[in-house]
């Protein structure tokens, strides 16, 4: 058998391949560079080869294609899945450049290991088949370790990347022994013929693929810190640049959650009424437990790994309820809490100097006035966290209840509105800070301008606005894409 | 439906916003201008609402001015706007309140143009509230107008601020989110009999909600609106927000917001579930005396100003919401008319505590004494005001309260009997106040020297004093232009219906003349 690439082939993995070769591209550049010459010309490259993926992924839309004898598939949810991503990344690098160059890792490595990551969420999104999932996550998985330590001297960056790296193998044993056991069970590692192969009532009731699945929801539990496989999160996110904070608690989420969602609905579907009970336990207690304890945290970073926490949460509770209504909240969600959280970290970023970094809460007492611009988008920031409405964190969370009572689980969505109520406390923590708070002493000095963050700022304020107040073409766009997902049913 | 081709109800709700750009570009040390431009926006804002009141024919009824167009059309969500008789005037008395409360702070110079973005952000919530008809875009300006109020209480207010702005935050939103399921619960039971997706007011009217899930729903809303009334027991973040907040905080919070708790009972969970509200009466009339009890007495004990003012709230709303659950005509015309006397009076009595207060940076009674001599006209509009909180017969007070007693009476003779017991208590803890504060020698030196109300101020409490003889004198035209959205609530309850006997409840006008009914 003579092993031949298409064009269609080509054609599905089209935003993968992009970001791959832009990411050698990178790395080619770099060998060029100057010893402490910018790395702007690699973040350049690295922006470049973002949108010119973003734009691919985009063209993908409304397209139908499987590539590599079916492993690979193009369709609206994998699409708009690359465009999220694409976001995620363009907005990592512009709050990167100016974090490297201030904590002296101004390597264009990053960019390249960035690029590597994003193209392997990509791979998650639009895998078909086990192997390919596992493909992704491990490529995805392995630059975020390296990212996590990039601050080679600071004992707390090594801890975390050590953190992230031992759990994350960990959960990825865990990942592919389920793996093994439902292709023990069913014969067969592509997605949908899984599907196909557990309609049969005696493979179903194999208890390979029942433990299969359990060690699946452990080892995804772990990639997504869904309680109780959470504890590596707040760890790893404060130690890791901050930089890399805001791109791992957006990005390899959502990329885990886009794979979740097609092994659930499209390989074990038949299985729904078990694995949505677990997931209702999951949900409520991952919300619940992130809400209260980010209550404690004094550090802004911490305190975000414990939102990114009950966010995943929020979005389990949709997966609860896979209708084509939850799934395409979890969809709208995520590139609503993607913005908002790379906006609040831009903040962090931008007020933050090469010689501090501002990262407490008490790094922040006054700082809406000394920077009333920055403080009028942490306002929005902070609303839409919280889900106030007139932001797309309300939408989100507001579609992702209505699904949730849709369905009948009035209490889960009890659970999740009360949960909304504890955030509002230590969200507020921040509001407290900026403007109701004197400084003690010196106040934080203006920040200085840089266009990086503001752009990213800026867009992701006027996009969660826009989410917010017009979220009607994003709504629809979403709930389009996890029709795809649902036709089988 | 428009006036001249403007959407008047848009305009009402957006105009502030205007304001919020202008002063976005002032610069932060130029507070005259801020100022300037906020009094400018907000009187713009309140003339542009005036013409609802002439637009609004009584004799049609039902909702008018209505805009309607499509929002989220994937939800059925729609910008949806309507006024009716009562809400007409709640707008009116949050355009009229919150220009007044910028012209009363104006010597608020701590992030002037900050305060005043807040202050503008709130009446545009303030004023959708009262004129949404979809109840997801009611729900948005519910939740929005939250905000702007956390931080005017939070970074204006004083010592205890953070405290008592987050328990404000916290309190409401912890009850608006069950509101929240409650919402979205209906929402389904609406999409489930229809076929189709709204979240349209007038049609949630029109169903049939099953039992029990109609006892939790109406439970739900019920609670959202009643911990912003707010109703015994759950006040207790009442008298810390209002100490805490500046004066223009506490005039808005007390003036307006207090009666979106029972705009929200008039408009959204009693005529949604009637059977509920049946079911729920005595709990709830129990509820409105033991605040109208409670709210008293705890007065009668309060050593500072505002705090006393901020029970006398409770007090008073208790009786609104005494008069709603009558579901007679005199108790629910006499509720509604109460809420916009409260908005008066209370309104003025935390601007003249704030006039003080400004003066002396005390709010304690035993700080003061025999301040008619040295404020005269202070001490005469102080009168005034106290009287007509008090329910003195000429008074707006009155008016409402004994409107209310007489519908309640109808219904239950021993709560009516009992709450009129609280208008005596009114009569003692304010008028001991008032004594206490104004009569006798002058006990402290600094007292002696302080000024009387400057022009400012006099231009503040003005339109305030008209009203409150004007609608304690001639109460008619208001009581007219509501007439039929009241009867309208009173239809929505005709299976809640208790007997009204032909008591001397049946003609009030041979009691006062003032009084019609008609």
């Amino acid at each position: 058998m003579t092993f031949q690439i298409t064009q269609t082939d080509l054609q599905t993995i089209l935003p993968e391949l992009i970001l791959f070769g832009m990411g050698m591209l990178v790395l080619v550049v770099e060998l060029f560079r100057r010893p402490g010459a910018s790395t702007l010309p690699q973040a350049l490259v690295a922006l470049l080869g973002i949108s010119a993926s973003g734009y691919g992924a985009y063209l993908q839309l409304g397209l139908d294609l499987k590539g590599f004898s079916g492993e690979v598939i193009a369709d609206d949810y994998a699409a708009v899945f690359k465009m999220v991503f694409a976001a995620t990344a363009f907005l990592t690098v512009l709050i990167s450049t100016r974090y490297l160059a201030d904590r002296k890792m101004d390597f264009g490595e990053y960019y390249a290991l960035l690029l590597f990551a994003v193209g392997g969420m990509m791979v998650m999104a639009s895998a078909l088949d086990l192997l390919m999932v596992f493909v992704g996550l491990e490529i995805l998985s392995i630059s975020s370790y390296i990212l996590c330590g990039m601050l080679r001297h600071d004992v707390k960056s090594n801890e975390s990347a050590m953190k992230y790296f031992l759990l994350g193998a960990f959960a990825t044993g865990f990942l592919l022994y389920g793996m093994a056991m439902i292709y023990g069970a069913t014969g067969t590692i592509h997605i949908r013929e899984i599907g196909m192969a557990l309609t049969n009532p005696d493979t179903f009731a194999n208890p390979l693929v029942w433990f299969g699945m359990a060690l699946l929801l452990v080892g995804f539990g772990f990639k997504l810190s869904i309680v109780p496989f959470h504890m590596w999160t707040p760890d790893v996110y404060e130690g890791a640049p901050t930089a890399v904070t805001a791109f791992l608690s957006a990005g390899p989420k959502a990329a885990g959650f886009a794979a979740l969602i097609r092994l659930l609905v499209e390989a074990l579907g038949a299985m729904r009424g078990e694995w949505s009970q677990v997931l209702w336990v999951l949900a409520a207690l991952t919300m619940t437990l992130g809400n209260v304890v980010a209550i404690q945290q004094n550090n802004i970073k911490r305190m975000l790994a414990y939102s990114s926490i009950a966010h995943a949460g929020y979005i389990l509770a949709a997966l609860v309820v896979s209708t084509s209504e939850g799934l395409g909240a979890v969809v709208f969600y995520t590139l609503a809490y993607t913005l908002m959280n790379m906006g609040i970290f831009a903040v962090l970023i931008l007020a933050s100097g090469p010689d501090k970094e501002r990262v407490t809460f008490d790094d922040f007492k006054g700082f809406g006035y000394v920077s009333p611009a920055v403080g009028l988008a942490t306002l929005v920031f902070v609303l839409s966290l919280i889900g106030i409405p007139l932001t797309g964190g309300f939408v989100g969370k507001f579609q992702i209840f209505k699904a949730v009572v849709e369905q009948g689980y009035i209490w889960l969505a009890v659970i999740g509105v009360v949960n909304s109520v504890v955030s509002v406390y230590y969200y507020l923590r921040i509001l407290v800070v900026f403007y109701m708070t004197p400084p003690q002493g010196e106040p934080a000095p203006k920040p200085v301008f840089h266009p990086g963050l503001a752009a990213a700022i800026l867009v992701s304020a006027v996009g969660v606005l826009y989410l917010g107040i017009l979220p009607s073409a994003w709504l629809e766009l979403s709930s389009r894409s996890v029709s795809v997902l649902l036709a089988g049913f | 439906m428009s006036i001249l081709g403007i959407p008047i109800l848009s305009l009402v709700i957006f105009l502030p916003l205007t304001g919020v750009a202008a002063l976005l570009l002032v610069g932060r040390n130029q507070g005259a201008l801020a100022r300037g431009i906020a009094l400018a926006v907000t009187g713009l804002t309140f003339l542009a609402s005036l013409p609802m009141y002439f637009a609004y024919d009584a004799a049609m009824g039902g909702f008018q001015m209505v805009e309607q167009m499509d929002w989220i059309p994937a939800w059925g969500a729609q910008y949806f706007l309507g006024a009716d008789g009562v809400s007409m005037l709640l707008v009116l008395l949050t355009t009229l309140l919150t220009f007044l409360s910028v012209l009363a702070a104006w010597n608020e110079n701590r992030h002037t143009r900050e305060f005043m973005i807040a202050v503008l952000l709130l009446e545009v919530g303030m004023t959708g509230v009262f004129l949404a008809l979809d109840v997801f875009l009611f729900y948005v300006f519910w939740e929005v107008m939250l905000f702007p109020m956390y931080f005017i209480i939070g970074v204006w207010g004083s010592d205890r601020r953070l405290y008592a702005a987050m328990k404000f935050v916290v309190y409401t939103m912890a009850a608006s989110v069950l509101m929240l399921v409650a919402i979205l619960f209906m929402y389904y039971l609406n999409f489930q009999s229809t076929g189709h997706s709204s979240f349209n007011l007038l049609e949630w009217y029109h169903l049939k909600v099953p039992f029990p899930a109609q006892y939790w729903l109406f439970a739900a809303f019920a609670l959202a609106f009643a911990v912003k009334v707010p109703m015994f027991p759950f006040h207790t973040w009442l008298p810390d927000a209002h100490v805490e907040a500046p004066t223009a905080g506490s005039v808005i919070l007390a003036g307006v917001l207090l009666k979106m708790g029972t705009y929200g009972f008039y408009r959204f969970a009693m005529p949604m579930f009637p059977d509920a509200v049946l079911m729920a009466l005595p709990v709830l009339m129990g509820l409105a005396v033991a605040a109208i009890l409670y709210g008293a007495l705890v007065c009668m004990v309060q050593p500072d100003m505002k705090k006393l003012v901020a029970y006398s709230s409770v007090s008073h709303m208790g009786f609104v919401m005494l008069g709603l659950f009558a579901l007679n005509t005199q108790g629910v015309q006499g509720s509604m008319i109460q809420m916009l006397n409260h908005g008066v009076s209370t309104g003025a009595l935390f601007l003249l505590v704030g006039m003080i207060y400004e003066r002396r940076h005390t709010k304690a009674i035993a700080e003061f004494g025999g301040l008619m001599g040295p404020m005269p006209v202070y001490a005469t509009v102080f009168l005034v005001v106290v009287l007509s909180s008090i329910g003195l017969p000429g008074l707006n007070g009155f008016v409402g309260e004994y409107l209310i007693l007489l519908g309640a009476y109808g219904v239950n003779p021993w709560g009516a009997g009992v709450s009129a017991l609280a208008v005596v208590l009114a009569a003692i803890y304010l008028l001991w106040m008032y004594q206490r504060v104004f009569f006798g020698l002058v006990t402290k030196a600094v007292n002696q020297k302080l000024a009387d109300l400057t022009l400012r101020e006099m231009a503040v409490l003005a339109p305030l004093l008209v009203l409150i003889v004007w609608m304690g004198v001639y109460p008619k035209p208001f009581l007219d232009k509501m007439k039929p959205s009241v009867d309208q609530f009173i239809a929505s309850q005709a299976g809640a219906k208790p007997a009204v006997p032909e008591s001397p409840a049946a003609k009030p006008e041979s009691v006062k003349p003032g009084v019609s009914l008609r």
